[in-house]
């Protein structure tokens, strides 16, 4: 029986095999594809969903982030778990 | 303004099945196997399909694995890019079956249970010991590592195994369990009496819901598709006429939803006869209700049009006689208390006989 994911900075994941991202050049925009859903992500879940490579602990990603955006590393934290832990409980993300 | 893309098509690869299902959405005349199309011609329609814009596609039936060809078929559809799904009963898959399915890049499927008992999915879906089997192909598709959804089409003969129904699709796996209300459309429309859930019922069942969506999360995501007659507010019926899905039915005619043949006067092409892009943008069936112009009152000058497109057209066309008139499902439909008729007086332990889906005798 599944368990749920639960989302923490030492948490390693990736996109499971039934969730596609990609760019989508009639639309000219980023999607990701699930089972009878459609996302279009904003430009900060793409950056996060675009690190998700089965092999960056998330507290890197984070670290990449703040740095990225000169930002502060709590607050961006606080987010990118927020937004992993709602992709996790719709099945979009994976360990 | 330019038509955006269609988002999704629904492909009936054919309307022969082992199940027959009261439920069925599919047309009271079937369409037998020798008016199919070819392999070819779902080739085609799966390359216009991806060129157009479509993101995914739901082979369907019907059950799709009648056809011999479905690997083939699958084939095509993941080559092109697209995200395909099969809606199938499982009835004919086996283990190397499904292995070649997967190899040919088949993304999800989604596994039709017809109640959490096998003595009332066999009532249902007129077949006994498909259940059973149902439940071996679940665990085989768990086995090779595919992402699976069950789905249940629940009224009032098996809305009191709902919560068994949730625990059934724990047991077995599933990503994702779609628990939908009949929609009164073909088969369900001749077993509407039989179907319609009494308000007790549904007022229970979205309970039950809610309580499993808060006790799964994270563990099984639930979709949940309310019963139309009892509502107030129409459905946004297919995301809006013409906006976000095309049909193609075993025959190869193009649909803007898997009911629209049943409205009188509507002119559909055909795959075989003009390209799906022409179809989709110029195609009379599909112009006949897209955007607003074609709205009467109360819709016309209604806000919530932008939100529900005045509802289901098949439903309006059902009910009134009218495929223009507003969804009669809405409140300030002249026609919303005909639903009533339907939806009162309902006793939950009559079993009116069930009309089992079948062939018409004369071809």
């Amino acid at each position: 029986m599944r368990e749920r994911l639960l989302v923490d900075e030492s948490s390693v994941l990736h996109l499971p095999r039934y969730v596609r991202l990609g760019f989508d050049q009639l639309r000219a925009c980023w999607l990701v594809l699930a089972p009878e859903r459609m996302y279009v992500p904003d430009k900060i879940a793409l950056e996060i969903l675009k690190r998700l490579d089965g092999v960056r602990r998330i507290e890197l990603i984070v670290d990449t982030l703040a740095k990225e955006h000169a930002a502060e590393r709590k607050t961006i934290a606080t987010d990118v778990l927020k937004l992993l832990q709602e992709l996790a409980d719709k099945g979009l993300v994976s360990t | 303004m330019s038509l955006p893309p269609p988002l999704g098509m629904l492909c009936e690869l054919t309307h022969r099945c082992p199940m027959s299902c009261v439920y069925c959405s599919n047309p009271g005349e079937l369409v037998r196997g020798a008016g199919e199309l070819d392999t070819q011609s779902w080739q085609r329609v799966l390359e216009e399909a991806a060129a157009l814009g479509v993101l995914h596609v739901h082979l369907s039936g019907g059950e799709p694995c009648a056809r011999a060809d479905l690997e083939q078929i699958v084939g095509q559809a993941c080559a092109s890019g697209l995200y395909t799904n099969l809606i199938t009963s499982g009835l004919l898959l086996d283990a190397p079956r499904l292995e070649r399915l997967c190899e040919a890049g088949l993304d999800h499927i989604q596994l039709s249970i017809q109640a959490a008992s096998a003595q009332m999915a066999a009532r249902i879906g007129g077949r006994k010991g498909a259940h059973e089997r149902k439940l071996e192909v679940a665990q085989l598709v768990g086995q090779i590592g595919l992402p699976l959804t069950i789905n249940a089409v629940v009224h009032r003969q098996n809305l009191s195994e709902l919560e068994s129904i949730i625990a059934l699709a724990v047991e077995l796996g599933a990503q994702r369990l779609e628990v939908a209300h009949a929609q009164y459309v073909g088969w369900a429309l001749v077993n509407r009496a039989a179907l319609m859930p009494t308000r007790a019922q549904l007022d229970e069942a979205t309970e039950v819901v809610e309580r499993a969506r808060e006790r799964l999360l994270g563990r099984l995501v639930i979709d949940y598709v309310v019963s139309d007659y009892h509502g107030v507010r129409p459905k946004a019926c297919m995301g809006g006429w013409g906006r976000r899905f095309i049909n193609v039915s075993p025959d190869g005619f193009v649909l803007p939803c898997h009911a629209a043949q049943l409205i009188d006067g509507l002119r559909f092409d055909n795959v075989q006869a003009r390209a799906l892009g022409e179809i989709w943008s110029e195609g009379e069936a599909f112009c006949a209700f897209r955007g607003f112009d074609w709205m009467a009152e109360p819709c016309r000058s209604c806000p919530r049009k932008e939100i529900d497109f005045g509802g289901c057209r098949c439903q309006a066309f059902l009910l009134t006689g009218d495929a223009r008139n507003p969804d009669p499902v809405c409140e300030l439909s002249a026609h919303h208390s005909l639903l009533a008729g339907h939806t009162c007086g309902l006793a939950i332990d009559a079993a009116p006989e069930l009309v089992y889906r079948h062939y018409s005798r004369t071809p």
